[in-house]
């Protein structure tokens, strides 16, 4: 009966609307179960030390490198690109204090959660949904042992607490980059740059900076693994495990960012 | 009749308005290998996923070693998987580990192990099966068979008292079927496990079976030894040993 409605529904496009948004908030709601068991998982004993370090580990050295680059190329790009404006207005000495902003405040972070997103999340989701088809995580369950715990706690924890690390590395490189642009024309010497920069650099500007960037490990996480432990349709949901991974993990990063600035101004 | 380890009492699953499962009834005793027959599709997988409770059934009642699944919490649940051995279809070994942390994995939680007493474990069950060379390897490095094979000695390794096998032999060639199947009948003797062997295999029946079960269309269809079935003027029944 059902199944003859939902047929007809789709030849209205008012109808298949209908039907697509109540597929979103099912999976809304699918992922809010799926975070509310996370946290619970996450705090209940006994915690997969073992495998979270492991995972940790991976998660940085895989995507320190491609990180680091785009880090050092931000900073030199951005600090190329602004000089001109600033020298228009004869505030080319500002050029540090400005690009260090930007860098911390918002590119540092946002850039590097979306190289992490592609980067780490793509591996999480198809890693998980593979492991889902070939009926990997049903022999853990089996074993008798949680395989939500061992996989989805240790890897969504893991990406929480290693992407602010690697934010911050690449903010320290992105940094350095300022430095090789503004010395590209001009002449600061390593000191003076780093001086003019702390100058300017605040607390607020740094500390909701690097708040954020655990929301953003934790969504890119979180939507990964959901992605991926729930895929079931074969190996051709591998792909599109790994690719929503990304797409969702992205677009939630500029959401949470979005917030986060609003919150930010709030108590400035 | 011996001690009962299983009794699955008029199972029930649909997948929306597909029924798979119409009306199961079966029992397993202590120490028999009980093979199902049944088309690809007939719902075999479904119904030993049901009995690990890794499939929630819609209806009927499932007793394992003597306690009603359905009505286990989770940690008392994973407490009694322990006991019951599942060899998957694929195998599922885990990929991103080697054979020796694959074996070792179903031990984990079993503190009181000391790293000796594990991998003296390990190596009994890879001798089990006679792969002691494997245990360095990747799952990737294996063939077909070594995979299933592992894949048993890591179901062995608990030393379950009930294992369940879902087509065993499938996908392999006639010599390394009927190795499997030996397989499955010196498990059955070295540990007196009872067993549940899903298969299309007339070999592998032929040497594992104790007692034989058709099912069709979600429901029990024939019940017998292996050389009653064989002998079975039944359609369905008959087409599985051509
Ligand atoms: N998770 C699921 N969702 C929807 N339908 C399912 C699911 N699992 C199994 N089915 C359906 O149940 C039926 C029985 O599947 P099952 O895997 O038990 O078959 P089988 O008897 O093991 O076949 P084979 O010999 O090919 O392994 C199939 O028609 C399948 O479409
Ligand atoms: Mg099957």
């Amino acid at each position: 009966m059902e199944g003859k409605a939902a047929i007809n529904t789709v030849q209205t496009p008012e109808a298949g609307i209908g039907k697509r948004m109540r597929k979103f908030f099912i999976s809304v709601s699918d992922l809010s179960a799926f975070t509310l068991r996370f946290v619970k998982e996450a705090f209940t004993p006994k915690y997969e030390i073992y495998e979270f370090i492991k995972q940790a580990y991976l998660v940085g050295y895989q995507s320190f490198p491609l990180v680091a680059i785009t880090g050092f190329i931000m900073g030199l790009v951005l600090t190329i690109q602004s000089r001109p404006t600033l020298a228009q207005f004869g505030a080319e000495s500002w050029l540090p204090a400005m690009v260090a902003v930007s860098i911390v405040r918002e590119i540092g972070p946002v850039i590097t959660a979306l190289i992490f997103a592609g980067k780490v999340g793509s591996g999480i989701g198809a890693e998980l949904a593979s492991m889902k088809v070939t009926e990997q995580i049903d022999a853990m369950e089996v074993s008798g042992a949680n395989p939500f715990k061992y996989l989805v706690v240790t890897r969504t924890l893991a990406t929480t607490l290693m992407l602010p690390v690697l934010v911050v590395a690449s903010d320290g490189i992105s940094l350095f980059g300022a430095y090789v642009g503004c010395n590209l024309k001009g002449d600061v010497s390593f000191k003076l740059f780093f001086l003019q920069v702390f100058d300017k650099l605040t607390f607020s500007d740094v500390f909701p900076a690097t708040i954020k960037t655990f929301f953003f490990g934790l969504a890119v996480g979180l939507i990964a693994c959901y992605k991926g432990y729930n895929s079931n349709k074969g190996t051709a949901g591998v792909g599109e495990s790994a690719n929503a991974s990304v797409v969702y993990g992205s677009l939630c990063i500029f959401i949470i960012d979005m917030i986060a600035v609003q919150f930010t101004s709030l108590f400035n | 009749m011996g001690k009962m380890v299983a009794e699955i009492e008029g199972l029930q699953k649909s997948f929306g308005d597909h029924v798979v499962l119409a009306d199961i009834s079966l029992h397993l005793e202590e120490g028999e290998n009980l093979v199902i027959f049944g088309k690809s599709g007939s719902g075999k997988s479904v119904l030993i996923k049901c009995l690990v409770g890794l499939i929630v059934p819609d209806g009927g009642s499932i007793t394992l070693l003597g306690t009603d699944i359905t009505e286990l919490s989770v940690p008392d649940l994973n407490k009694l998987r322990k006991k019951v051995g599942f060899l998957f279809q694929s195998a599922a070994l885990y990929d991103s580990m080697t054979v020796r942390e694959n074996l070792e994995f179903p031990l984990r939680d079993q503190k009181e192990l000391t790293q000796a007493e594990i991998d003296a474990l390990v190596l009994e069950a890879l001798t089990n099966v006679g792969l002691e060379d494997a245990i360095d390897k990747m799952p990737v490095e294996l063939s077909g068979g070594m995979k299933k094979r592992i894949g048993l000695a890591r179901t062995l390794i608990l030393k379950p008292e009930i294992i369940l096998y879902d087509e065993p032999t499938t996908g392999l060639d006639p010599i390394t079927a009927k190795e499997i199947s030996r397989l499955i009948l010196d498990v059955q003797k070295k540990y007196n496990t009872a067993a549940i062997i899903i298969t299309h295999d007339v070999e592998c029946a032929r040497i594992t079976a104790n007692r034989m079960m058709v099912i069709k269309d979600g429901k029990c269809a024939a019940e017998g030894t292996f050389d009653e079935l064989a002998a079975s003027e039944d359609e369905l029944v008959n087409s599985f040993f051509k």
